[in-house]
């Protein structure tokens, strides 16, 4: 059964069609990442999928109940961390989190003793009598996951959690998500952060203008990019651009101090760079094959036709 | 609807309101010396009737304290970036609405009773009706609480824009309802004139209260007052459904 559901989720803003005809299932257990660049529609469908925002047309579903026609239940099976949401300023770490979890209903002492796990698990203990204005922005965005995971929701949506983040700051946050998966939350993710994604999800959809344009585990959805196989050469010597044109060569882009050729044929055109280095005299410093990327595919999805 | 979470979502909003906009020391001094400042302004050095005037004093106290601060709560928490929290959480418009309204109500009534409460000490103010006190000190700071929410839900997040616009419809409010001049002393077109600001209920409402002499019934100076407080909330509903359709 699908934990997050939408059908036909559609929403503009004056002439502009922010999101269009979008549907997602998202199972239980799963870590779901929704991929696309910025203006695609990624925040706009969060937001339409939480409750923020009324779509259009068509309808949202969170473990059964609908977002629309009953918010306060539905919302209440989900934890969540808005892109631009913050929490309060004027009240302190612990405050945040006790108030937040007030309108779960959870009991005083239930508050407390998990308040108290959770600010531990993201290193606030010390901080947690300060208040928020005080934090650094990473802190902050440890508080507003503190809020987002204290009631155990279902579902957790995270809309760029790590998004301007130092290493540590991240590296806790995407510690906190897989723990939360591992208790058994769905995780509804938005990233920019590609690497992230194809390291914490199970599922990934890119949107690109409003559309879904692919779905698919990582792996899937890289595979479904054999084109874009490719393998990287250095010589000792420069070369020319024009010397790449091959019938297995499909594009040659100078990365550095090497030349990325992207082939259906990465045999062929390794053989196809031994015969240029012996022909014109060249050195071959390295050369490598590689697999498409999850960027790589995500990059293709989202620039539009090739 | 789920009545016992939305209640718990109307509460909740309501102690963040408590907690961060109204229990701040600059709030509750300006709350208590506001009233204090306003008695000197209008019956120091004036051969007044203090027990005639009192009901009006005490309608401006309960109007400005219950308006004061909700106009900057939805501005100040967009700018904040905190209203997009609090409506990730398990909240509605409406409860966020009510939460507003009900933090401004109860600031307001605190402090109208303490000037009450310091009036009737200090001039021994009479109490002719005291359950029409129990039902005029909600109902009216509910009332112009649920103004200072009307007045917050324009798309603004500049609060000094706000406050621009809260005093340019709430200051001129105090000079045409019945505050200066007794209603029953009111000629035709003045008469005309305060009867369309709701404030001119509730001041009638405390005539009613304090001295027995209402130039209205009590029954439509209530009815008046739940009118408008209904058109008020219907109203912010209405331009923060726009605004959030809007996405601002």
């Amino acid at each position: 059964m699908a934990i997050i559901e939408a059908e036909h989720l559609t929403k503009s803003f004056d002439s502009f069609r922010a999101v269009d005809n979008v549907g997602i299932a998202v199972g239980d257990g799963e870590i779901f990442g929704f991929l696309g660049p910025n203006g695609a529609g990624k925040t706009t469908t969060i937001r339409m999928l939480t409750g923020v925002l009324t779509p259009d047309a068509g309808s949202a579903r969170i473990c059964g109940i609908d977002i629309h026609d009953n918010p306060l239940e539905a919302k209440t099976m989900m934890g969540i961390i808005p892109e631009n949401g913050t929490v309060y300023s004027d009240l302190t770490a612990e405050q945040n989190v006790l108030w937040t979890a007030k309108f779960y209903g959870m009991d005083s002492a239930s508050r407390k003793r998990r308040a108290g796990e959770i600010l531990a698990d993201l290193g606030l203990s010390d901080r947690r009598d300060d208040i928020v204005r005080t934090f650094s922005k990473g802190m902050r965005q440890r508080v507003s996951i503190a809020c987002a995971i204290i009631p155990s929701p279902p579902v957790l949506f995270l809309d760029e959690p790590t998004g301007g983040l130092d290493v540590f700051s991240r590296r806790l946050v995407i510690d906190t998500i897989r723990k939360m998966n591992e208790e058994g939350s769905t995780v509804f993710l938005t990233t920019h952060n590609i690497e992230e994604a194809n390291e914490l999800c199970t599922l990934i959809s890119v949107i690109n203008r409003g559309k879904i344009v692919a779905t698919g585990s990582p792996e899937k959805l890289k595979k479904s990019f054999d084109r874009a196989n490719y393998l990287e050469v250095a010589f000792e010597q420069t070369v020319e651009r024009e010397w790449f044109v091959h019938p297995g060569i499909s594009r040659a882009e100078p990365r550095g101090d090497k030349w990325r050729l992207y082939t259906e044929d990465p045999d062929g055109t390794v053989k196809y760079c031994a015969a240029l280095a012996e022909q014109r005299h060249l050195k071959i410093l390295s050369i490598a094959t590689s697999a498409p990327t999850l960027e790589e595919a995500f990059v293709q999805l989202t620039e539009g036709p090739q | 609807m789920n009545l016992r979470l939305f209640i718990r979502s109307v509460l909740l909003v309501t102690e963040k309101n408590m907690r961060i906009y109204y229990f701040k020391g600059g709030v509750i001094i300006f709350g208590l010396l506001f009233p204090f400042l306003m008695f000197l302004t209008f019956f120091i050095g004036r051969a007044l009737n203090l027990v005639l005037f009192f009901p009006a004093f005490l309608g401006m106290m309960l109007f400005f304290s219950s308006s004061s601060t909700g106009p900057l709560i939805t501005p100040w928490e967009k700018r904040e970036k905190t209203y997009e929290r609090l409506l990730s959480l398990p909240v509605t418009l409406e409860s966020i609405i009510l939460g507003d309204i009900l933090a401004g109500s109860l600031f307001g009534m605190v402090i109208t009773t303490i000037v009450w409460g310091a009036g009737t000490l200090l001039i021994h103010l009479p109490l002719a009706d005291p359950v029409l006190m129990v039902v005029t000190l909600p109902l009216g700071a509910f009332t112009f609480a649920a103004l200072g929410t009307l007045l917050s839900s324009p798309a603004m997040s500049n609060p000094s824009n706000v406050m621009l616009l809260s005093n340019l419809i709430r200051l001129p409010l105090i000079f045409v309802s019945g505050i200066f001049i007794p209603l029953s002393q009111l000629g035709d077109w003045e008469w005309m004139l305060t009867s369309l600001s709701p404030l001119t209920y509730l001041v009638d409402l405390f005539d009613g209260v304090i001295t027995g002499s209402a130039v209205y019934s009590p029954a439509l100076d209530i009815a008046i007052l739940v009118m408008v407080i209904l058109i008020f909330i219907a109203m912010a509903r209405m331009i923060q459904q726009y605004n959030l359709s809007k996405g601002i």
